[in-house]
């Protein structure tokens, strides 16, 4: 398992590196600078930035000046929000991405497993019915539409909820609604489906002839089995929505990293374009090898250690 | 067995972060509320205007300001919440006029200026204010030394040897014309008379600063170390996503200031912006912190038309030919091109915001010698649409240039909903009026402005707006290798009169001087098509008094107070 686990974990460093350096380099060939603006300044004030920025440097020198930096763990100082350091822009800013999106993939998942089994259990009754219909319109509907449609009706017109910010629970309600409608969907299809096939396994068969209660056939083996395709959709998932829904998050007002994100590339802020790739990187990853190890630990068939290679 | 439980442990784990991470909401400074009360019950008393118990302002900003150090800033969203923080020498009124700010008074005298700091004026750390605050903050701005260099240091160079010393020419600072003659004293020289001088003291860039920030690199990033002098004080900010100033109780005039805390969200679309005003939770919206959508202008006009407000502001909005370029080298095929379009239709139907058409640089507010320039010089005499002579024109310019047709055309402007529709109708009335096909492209901000400044483009969007109130700030960036030309523009004309506006110190004159000027610009060479004059479109609740939005749409919030609904 340890050894898994490093070896996975030296794969990601040297995809992180690699994502490094296509971003790095990437990124300087997109014509413009952090220092352009409709009214220029005098080219002696813009030489000035270039230098104290080091972007007067051949880009190859500012490269391995980057890396060093970078494995020193120091992610630099933003270049238009002045003297804040990159660290602390992401850290304010994926909070609110975070806080949003683990309440987004707790509904998601409760209700997204629920509706799946239910259907799943009453398979061709009316509940199954309901249950795909309203999967069917989760997927189709795309988040923005539903999110504008949310907040026109309990914001705009009946007034329960606030339209924008993040200032309490009753802030959350839209956003994770709007963030969380996909993924139901999807999870109840995938666990619907999934159980059904569990459902007429042999072993249910057994477990049914051995007299084991129906309470305790479901929770220890049809929901352990029909929850698999759920946990492999729950790495990407996860990475998804924590890293931001930039949509969503302009369309409520949440001040999340993705906005960050946007920003920073239109203004050309070199360090906080790194910045925030490399943490998208890095989250990605890590969300890939949690997901891998959580495989093993649900299904015992599945031997980590026994791997050669992830 | 055991598995099970691990996963779920697994699952209550998350379960668990989750829930926590969403309780523990917000945990910005919350500063007491009750300070702001006693001013509100003191204003209460003027007239029959009920003050609401609650001097709590909400707005929205579209973005974040990139910084609260005045040195270091330069843009809208900035300009707004420093102008609650801080106070420059003067600060105008509604009109435009100088009122005074940190300076009680002051003399003019010809290039020299002498401003009196007043006695009681304070900073939110109860140290007085004194001249050598602004000579420390204005040296700070200037000093080749700062880091990152601030991009509006040359707001100050009309200052003696300001632009010397910045550039490095100049060592010493005492040789540039600003003095702290004693603490309440500062004695400022300028290179020539500039009328708008007295006006710019009141702009960010020469507000001034406490001498603590010297070895604090930081100090404009964090709520608790901010020292200012103006009449409100950051007491939160969370990055990306609200701000909030509270009324600072050692400013000068603090019984002035009726609003007790003014938040800010930060959100940038402006459509959620337009439903948070609906819903009741902004007191005010669109521009300049943020913008109306287009298509929601008609709307919201019919809604409410008592809280729809309309105002012109100092921007002109204009499309550039590259002279550069075929086929825009030709004077006549520019002005053909400027002639065969609608503005008034533009206005009407596309923009719909209260915009003018427009027909020279200098936009209305912008002051002449005695009213405003606009008024004084009508632009209308220097061109009128007109299609047959427009369709003339392009055929006697193709013909001399020995064109049978004209080459391939591209408009390029940066990206943007209404920037589109905008390109859309006058391509469809180049094509109707002249039979002329352009293209149009549109192009990423960086991309956009990298293809203009480098004259890659034949015709582009372009917009300016005032840095002061002077024709002048519409009208030296055209001369020769100015930085901002991005025309290809020369015309020795041209930069005669702007070079000898200059030194002209009577008004008038200089007056006449910038009327000939853009007429050479305009109706001789028409080397932009003028389309609109800016406005600023907002919604304002009805009990929001006393916001004060300048010629230029700067936005003063800091006499603001809400009534009783």
């Amino acid at each position: 398992m340890v050894r898994y686990i490093a070896n996975k974990l030296f794969y990601t460093l040297i995809s992180l590196f690699i994502l490094i350096s296509a971003t790095f380099f990437l990124m300087k060939a997109i014509p413009g600078d952090p220092f352009m603006s409709e009214k220029k300044v005098p080219e002696e004030i813009r030489q000035r930035l270039m230098e104290q920025y080091g972007l007067d440097k051949p880009v190859f020198q500012q490269y391995i000046k980057y890396l060093g930096d970078i494995v020193q763990g120091d992610l630099g100082i933003s270049m238009k929000k002045i003297n804040q350091e990159v660290s602390d822009i992401i850290g304010q800013t994926f909070s609110a991405s975070l806080k949003l999106g683990l309440v987004a993939i707790v509904v998601s998942v409760i209700i997204g497993v629920v509706l799946g089994l239910l259907a799943a259990l009453y398979h061709r009754k009316i509940i199954d019915n309901i249950t795909m219909v309203l999967a069917v319109l989760g997927i189709a509907v795309p988040s923005f539409v539903l999110a504008s449609l949310l907040q026109y009706v309990f914001a705009s017109k009946l007034h329960w909820l606030p339209t924008m910010g993040f200032k309490g629970p009753l802030y959350y309600v839209l956003p994770v609604a709007a963030l969380s409608a996909q993924p139901i969907a999807f999870i109840a299809r995938l666990t619907r489906s999934s159980m059904l096939e569990v459902l007429h396994a042999d072993y249910i068969k057994t477990a049914k002839a051995k007299g084991l209660s129906w309470f305790a056939i479901l929770t220890r083996h049809v929901v352990r089995n029909g929850i698999m395709p759920v946990v492999t959709y729950m790495g990407p998932m996860t990475a998804n929505i924590v890293t931001g829904s930039v949509v969503i998050e302009q369309i409520f007002g949440i001040g999340g990293i993705g906005k960050q994100f946007v920003q920073a590339i239109t203004s050309r802020d070199y360090p906080m374009i790194m910045g925030i790739t490399i943490f998208y990187g890095a989250l990605l990853m890590i969300a890939r090898l949690v997901t891998d190890v959580a495989y093993g630990l649900i299904d015992p068939r599945i031997k980590l250690n026994a791997r050669k290679e992830g | 067995m055991k598995k099970s439980k691990s996963l779920l442990l697994l699952l209550t784990l998350v379960l668990a972060v989750g829930t926590l991470l969403s309780a523990c909401g917000s945990n910005e400074a919350k500063n007491s509320a009750s300070n702001g009360n006693k001013a509100a019950n003191n204003a209460a008393n003027e007239g029959d205007v009920k003050l609401a118990a609650d001097q709590t302002l909400k707005i929205n900003l579209s973005a974040e300001p990139p910084t609260f150090d005045p040195a270091q800033a330069q843009d809208s969203q900035a300009n707004t919440v420093l102008k609650m923080m801080y106070e420059g020498l003067v600060r105008l009124d509604a009109d435009g006029k100088e009122l005074p700010g940190a300076a009680e008074s002051w003399e003019v005298d010809g290039t020299k200026y002498t401003f009196h700091i007043r006695e009681d004026a304070k900073w939110s750390n109860g140290d007085p204010v004194t001249a050598n605050d602004f000579a420390f903050a204005w040296e700070r701005v200037l000093s080749p030394d700062t880091q990152p260099a601030p991009p509006y240091a040359y707001q100050l160079y009309y200052i003696k040897n300001a632009e010397e010393f910045n550039t490095g020419k100049i060592k010493d600072f005492s040789e540039v014309g600003v003095k702290a003659v004693d603490e309440k004293t500062l004695e400022v020289e300028l290179n020539n008379p500039t009328p708008y001088f007295l006006g710019l003291t009141s702009f960010y860039t020469l507000y001034p600063v406490h001498q603590s920030v010297k070895d604090d690199a930081k100090w404009a990033t964090d709520p608790n170390k901010m020292i200012v002098n103006g009449p409100f004080t950051l007491t939160a900010w969370t990055t990306g996503q609200s701000l909030e100033v509270t009324k600072n109780e050692q400013y000068w005039d603090k019984d002035s200031i009726k609003l007790n805390k003014i938040s800010m969200s930060l959100v940038e679309s402006g459509a959620t912006e337009l439903e948070s005003y609906r819903n009741g939770e902004l007191h005010r919206a669109g521009a300049p912190n943020g913008e109306i959508p287009a298509d929601q202008i008609p709307i919201v006009q019919q809604e409410m038309p008592d809280e729809y407000k309309v105002k012109g502001i100092a921007g002109t909005y204009y499309y550039q030919f590259n002279s550069k370029a075929e086929p825009f080298q030709n004077a006549k095929i520019r002005k053909a091109f400027s002639m065969a379009i609608d503005r008034q239709a533009i206005v009407e139907r596309i923009t719909q915001g209260g915009q003018i058409p427009a027909f020279g640089m200098v936009p209305e507010g912008i002051l002449g010698s005695d009213d405003q320039f606009r008024t004084e010089h009508n632009d209308k005499d220097y061109f009128q649409e007109n299609v047959d002579e427009a369709k003339k024109l392009l055929e006697e310019g193709m013909k001399e240039e020995g064109y049978t047709k004209l080459p391939e055309i591209t408009v390029i402007h940066n990206n943007g909903e209404g920037h589109k529709k905008v390109a859309t109708a006058i391509v469809d009335m180049w094509k109707k009026n002249l039979g002329v096909d352009v293209k149009i492209q549109n192009q990423e901000w960086g991309v956009f402005l990298k293809n203009r400044q480098n004259l890659d483009y034949q015709i582009a969007r372009s917009g300016w707006s005032a840095d002061f109130n002077d024709p002048m700030t519409f009208m030296d960036l055209w001369t020769t290798g100015a930085g901002n030309n991005d025309l290809g523009y020369s015309n020795p004309e041209y930069d005669e009169l702007i070079k000898a506006s200059r030194s002209e110190s009577d008004l008038k004159k200089r007056d006449e001087i910038f009327a000939k000027a853009e007429e050479i610009f305009i109706k001789q060479d028409m080397a932009y098509m003028p389309i609109y004059y800016y406005s600023n479109v907002a919604l304002e609740k009805p009990n929001l008094k006393g916001v004060i939005l300048d010629y230029s749409g700067a936005i003063d919030y800091t006499r603001a107070y809400l009534t009783e609904e």
